[in-house]
Formats: structure tokens, sequence, C-alpha cells
């Protein structure tokens, strides 16, 4: 027992230093894994507050760039909205269908990152505006994320530039449905993987997500194919898509809730 | 002693601040970020005790992790290069450091920019791979240790040429 501890006062360095280090592995390695980050992640009172204060300093240098995309968006809503109050007329619609699939919250991002190979956003709404899991992130231009954790007021998003994002894309002519990846290089490309061969893919078509799952609607913009090639078993396609979002510069983004996810997730599991 | 306590709190969330609100968002060419908060880690009295200066660095990478997402990698890079510093010390001051009189407003400059040299590189190629975590993209490790530890060394260099007291 006396050697025990005489062992341990003398390598008091080393065992603290291994037992530290181990720790930060073990951090290390669980952000690897999808939703595992337990406690040590931006979107917790400290870090968010101080984020949150540093954007609203930020936010007014591109006033004006921000104030454009949006009243672009606005335009673009508003011929929508007029083409649908044409077609209304026509269309008998029951009132038991209005129910709404899809929920829209707005956010600012107040923290952005791009140049890591994981990822990851703080966004201004947490669980108070009942922002939760698995919601996804899009902005007026395309796809930007998926909700990781919540706290109170914030939210962390893993953005499509992170390693481990998997995201179900296809392609807008044909339906041919892939698995949306980063590579961990450009933040202007993200990469679509497991197009079957068969597909008709050409440089320039659009990619956009498939809605194959519960967090994303079908049609959210992706990009535009940039190249593409076999993969190395010649079965699949792996397209370099070019994102329509300059992921470098996004703040004003729409949060997506699936009114029918946990309808949706509740009939999958049971099987 | 307390004088020296409110230095060292002040450095420590002076760095942070800087580290995060600004070096962070630097982004040149697209990757390379310069990682100051080591200064304090670097700059830490020699005399002092070693459980604090690891226990110190270990709460300064996760403050840094905390704010950039990145799990544990800041945190295990500071605590590596403060348990391997009495090392790096021994190695780029010798006999000064043997005689416990390193005081690093005084030591010449070449043996200053060594240390830093061994202390960068080391935190930034342990940083590197934890945040790649994958031996075939050694190439990118090696790349991106390269040209952050450049600007890493650069930047630390003239912050404390700037904040040094001339010694009387």
């Amino acid at each position: 027992m006396q050697q025990i501890i005489n062992f341990i006062i003398r390598n008091k360095n080393f065992l603290l230093f291994l037992l530290l280090f181990g720790l930060s592995l073990l951090f290390t390695i669980q952000t690897h894994s999808y939703h595992k980050s337990k406690f040590i992640n931006s979107a917790n009172f400290l870090t968010g507050g101080v984020y949150n204060s540093l954007n609203n300093i930020n936010s007014y240098f591109d006033l004006r760039s921000q104030n454009e995309l949006l009243s672009e968006e606005n335009k673009r809503l508003r011929v929508l909205l007029r083409n649908s109050e044409i077609h209304a007329d026509s269309v008998f619609t029951d009132s038991v269908m209005f129910k709404q699939l899809y929920r829209f919250y707005t956010a600012n991002i107040i923290k952005n990152s791009y140049s890591f190979s994981n990822n990851i956003l703080t966004i201004n709404k947490g669980r108070n505006d009942s922002v939760q899991q698995d919601f996804g992130v899009i902005s007026s231009k395309g796809i930007i994320g998926i909700v990781d954790k919540t706290s109170a007021n914030y939210a962390a998003v893993i953005s499509i530039l992170n390693t481990t994002s998997r995201i179900s894309a296809q392609l807008k002519k044909s339906n041919h449905f892939g698995t949306l990846t980063w590579d961990g290089k450009s933040p202007e490309y993200n990469q679509l993987i497991d197009i079957p061969k068969i597909a008709p893919v050409s440089k320039g078509d659009t990619i956009v997500t498939s809605g194959r799952s519960s967090i994303f609607p079908k049609g959210v913009p992706v990009g535009i194919v940039e190249d593409f090639k076999l993969d190395l078993a010649e079965n699949y396609y792996e397209i370099n898509v070019k994102l329509f979002n300059d992921m470098t510069s996004v703040e004003h983004v729409y949060i997506i809730e699936n009114a029918d996810k946990e309808e949706i997730e509740n009939l999958l599991s049971n099987n | 002693m307390n004088s020296i306590f409110s230095i060292h709190t002040v450095r420590f969330i002076a760095l942070v601040f800087v580290q995060v609100l600004i070096l962070n968002h630097i982004n040149f060419l697209g990757y390379i970020n310069p990682y100051i908060y080591i200064l304090f880690i670097a700059l830490f009295p020699v005399k002092n005790n070693r459980i604090i200066l690891i226990l110190l660095s270990f709460l300064l990478g996760i403050t840094i992790d905390m704010f950039l997402d990145t799990g544990g990698i800041h945190a295990g890079a500071s605590v590596l290069i403060a348990y391997a510093r009495p090392v790096i010390l021994k190695s780029s001051f010798g006999t000064v450091y043997e005689h416990q009189s390193v005081k690093f407003n005084t030591v010449d400059f070449g043996s200053k920019l060594t240390y830093f040299t061994f202390l960068t590189v080391l935190h930034h190629f342990v940083l590197f791979t934890l945040e790649i975590f994958s031996i075939s993209k050694i190439i990118l490790i090696f790349q991106k240790t390269l040209f952050s530890s450049i600007f890493t060394i650069l930047l630390s260099v003239v912050v404390t040429i700037i904040f040094s007291r001339k010694p009387k």
C-alpha cells in the first residue's frame, strides 16, 4: 500500500497528464460520432451568450447584402403567392387537409464555421422557441444543416460542411437519390455518393433534398453538378456538387419542423 | 504572489477572447488560423508547480473547444505541451534552465524563438492529428501544421515583443 501511494506521488504529473489527455481523447472521439457530444458544445449559456453579443455587432457590417438576399427571396415568394391565388379558385380543397405539415422558424447564425473538418454552427433559437434535435436548417438559397444539441436559447447545428453529416439528396430531374457527404476539403463543394450508374447525370444538373427522411421536405435546393465520376466499384456515381449557398457567409436561416416526424419515426421503429 | 495570480487570470481570459472572437475568423487561404492562446502555457512561470500548469492548460483547452465545438482537441494538445514543457525548456534554454533562472523578459531572442517553435509545432501537430483523425490524410495534417505554425509563431513573437516590459 505504501508503495502504491509512493508510486502515485512520484508520478503524479504523469498520471494527471494521462487522465486529462484521455479525457480530451474521449471528448474528441465523441464528436466524431453523431449525436454523442455531450458536454462540450457551443450551445450553452456562456458561449452562446458571447457569440450572440459578438453577432449583434458583426451583423451590422453585412446588413446590405443580407437585406438584398431577403428582398430577393421576398420577391420569389410573392411570385409564388400570386400564382397560387390564381390556382386556388379552380381547385377543391378539403378543410381537413389544411393541416400544416412543415412549420418554419426563423433564426440567425451567431457562430459560423467552415475551416475545420467537422464544422458546427450555433444559432440563436433553442428549446424555448420549440427547436429540437433533428430539425432541418435551410437558408433562402438552400440547405445548411441539421440541429444537433439544443440549450434553452441556443442550438448547435451540424453543418453540411461536416464529415459526419449524411443527408439524403436526389437529382431534381429524375428522382435518383443518394447521400450528400463532405470530404472536408473545399467549403464550396459537397459530394453526392451512391447515385446509381443508370441515372442520367450531366454537368449543371440541379441537386435537391429527397424528402426520404423526416428532416427535410422534398425539393430544398442543394447545388448543381460540377463534375462526376464512377466510384471504385464502378456501380455508383460520385458527384461533386457546387453548393448554392456560400457557406462562408450565411446569417438568416429557417428551421424546419416536420409535424408528422414523431408519427413517421414511431412507424419505422415498430418494424 | 497575488499580482502574479491576477496577471495570469487576466492573460487567460484575454487570450481566450482574442482567440475565439478574432483569430478564429481569419481563415487565411481558407483554413489557416493562428492559435496564440498557447502563449499562456509558454509564458507560465517556470518555477511554479507543474500540476497547476497541466490543470490550467486543460481548462484553457476545453474552454476553446467549447467555443469551437471541437470536442477535446485543443484540450488534448494543450495538456500535452504543458506536460512536455520542461523537456522543451531544457533543450532550448540549456544551462539557464538548469539554474532555474529563466525569465521570459530577459532571455535572448534566439532561444526564445526556438522555444516557441518547438512548443507550437508540437501543439499544432497534435491538434490537427486529433481534428482530422485519419492517418490517410497525413499530408493534410502536415500541411495545416506547417502553415498554421508559421502564422502562430510570427504572431506570438510580435505579441511578446509588444507586451514585454523593458528589463531595467
